[in-house]
């Protein structure tokens, strides 16, 4: 295990979802849960982030941000999507302005599903998370994982 | 021990000793808000993480300003424990500041470019308290050099009290503590985004970090200088100092700027302007206090 996955910073964005699921999120971040424990921290900037939570599904609105939020953050990243809204697009599937669950638009490594998502699933979907981020790391360097970032490798 | 072989022992040491601070700072203040809180080596995992980040740049020259801003704090620092010109010390300190504003300010992010403005805004807050320390020290000691400052027999507390309060008053600031922490908020992870670090990713912003750990580490050694004839008083005052910095930083909401700044004014021109005229009465007439 690297300091990458002891490290992990999250950002959170609210699709279209009911904000059930953005309670819980917030839930998971306050004192009880203590992630801080983990070394998890909830960033507000998607340049400082490792980790990418999205609730809610991908509508005609937002389909722009989570595109720019997931280019605007440095490799190695994973997206996990909270929430049946996030997953596929849950009950909100069949309306009009809903493409569906967050991979419609942008690749997804955890899906958590749940409504709402309960924040002991959250936690367990980041630290899931966090073995892919380790996988993508090693991906990254081609298995050299001595080198350090910046297209060294 | 040579004073060059300490100022290198402050490059060496310094980071080590800083990212332990962080750490310990971390969890005092989880500790505060019913939290276990992180490891105690925590900050250097996350340093350690940033470093094997993907460097995204705006524009390839804020690297450059960052270097720029690693380099004169670690100058800064070394010179301050390599014992020499107390004055010199603090012109370098205000450099690395403006590193640090120039790199912000020349990105045209919107949250950068506030965060920049608050910085400028924070440093004249500072900045003149600062500046009072070693014109403080050179009337009641008669010299800028530290070395001298080291040898004399009294502590210089007893001669600047004052100034050492109004340097405590600042220190908030520089430590980058609420209820001063307008331009990075280091706590309050959505406001402003990140102000002054937004746009600084992965080895850039574990760079920032860096020269932040030798800053603190340096201003923990200018409570140092104020005990300096009592080693092990002065750092446990130079601990307790920190401590204090993270109960405030806990007690208190964030200030609005011309707060801040008219705030500081008024403790750098009653604490610090105040043990200067005193300073200077009793050098200049001794008579009107020998009772």
């Amino acid at each position: 295990m690297s300091v990458l996955s002891k490290s992990p910073w999250v950002i959170h964005y609210d699709g279209s979802s009911c904000n059930g699921c953005d309670i819980e999120v917030l839930a998971a971040l306050m004192p009880r849960f203590d992630v801080e424990r983990f070394g998890i921290i909830n960033t507000g900037n998607p340049k400082h982030a490792d980790i990418f939570l999205i609730t809610g599904s991908i509508n005609e609105q937002n389909i722009g941000i989570v595109k720019n939020i997931y280019e605007q953050m440095p490799n190695p990243k994973v997206v996990l999507a909270l929430g049946i809204c996030a997953t596929s697009g849950g009950i909100f599937k069949d309306c009009y302005n809903v493409y569906g669950g967050v991979d419609k638009v942008i690749p997804v490594d955890v899906y958590v599903p749940g409504c709402a998502v309960r924040p002991e699933a959250i936690i367990d979907g980041v630290v899931k998370a966090l073995g892919i981020l380790e996988k993508k790391r090693e991906q990254d360097c081609g298995g050299n994982c001595s080198c350090s970032g910046e297209g060294a490798c | 021990m040579s004073v060059l072989l300490q100022g290198l022992l402050y490059i060496v040491l310094a980071p080590i000793l800083g990212g332990l601070l962080s750490g310990f700072d971390r969890i005092l203040t989880a500790r505060i808000q019913s939290r276990v809180g992180p490891p105690i080596l925590q900050p250097f995992y996350d340093v350690g993480k940033l470093f094997s980040k993907e460097q995204l740049l705006v524009l390839k020259s804020q690297s450059i300003f960052v270097i720029g801003l690693l380099i004169s704090m670690i100058i800064t620092g070394a010179l301050f424990f390599a014992q020499q010109d107390f004055l010199i010390v603090m012109f370098v300190f205000s450099l690395s500041g403006v590193f640090l504003v120039l790199a912000a300010y020349q990105i045209g992010s919107p949250y950068s470019f506030v965060g920049a403005e608050r910085e400028l805004i924070q440093m004249l807050a500072y900045e003149p308290m600062i500046l009072l320390i070693p014109v403080g020290v050179y009337m009641a000691i008669g010299s800028f050099s530290i070395q001298d400052i080291l040898n004399s027999p009294d502590p210089l507390f007893f001669q600047l009290p004052g100034i050492f309060f109004g340097y405590l008053y600042v220190l908030t600031i520089k430590l980058r503590k609420g209820p001063f922490d307008l331009s990075a908020s280091h706590h309050a992870h959505q406001e402003l985004v990140k102000g002054i670090t937004t746009e600084f990713s992965g080895p850039n912003l574990a760079l920032i970090e860096l020269a932040h750990w030798y800053e603190n580490i340096l201003l923990l050694g200018i409570i140092y200088i104020f005990f300096a004839p009592w080693p092990v008083v002065a750092v446990l005052v130079a601990i307790g100092t920190y401590a204090l910095e993270i109960f405030v930083d806990n007690s208190f909401s964030r200030v609005k700027w011309d707060l801040l700044l008219k705030s500081s004014w008024w403790m750098t021109l009653i604490l610090g302007g105040g043990n200067i005229v005193y300073l200077y009465l009793v050098k200049q007439f001794p008579a009107l206090f020998s009772f």
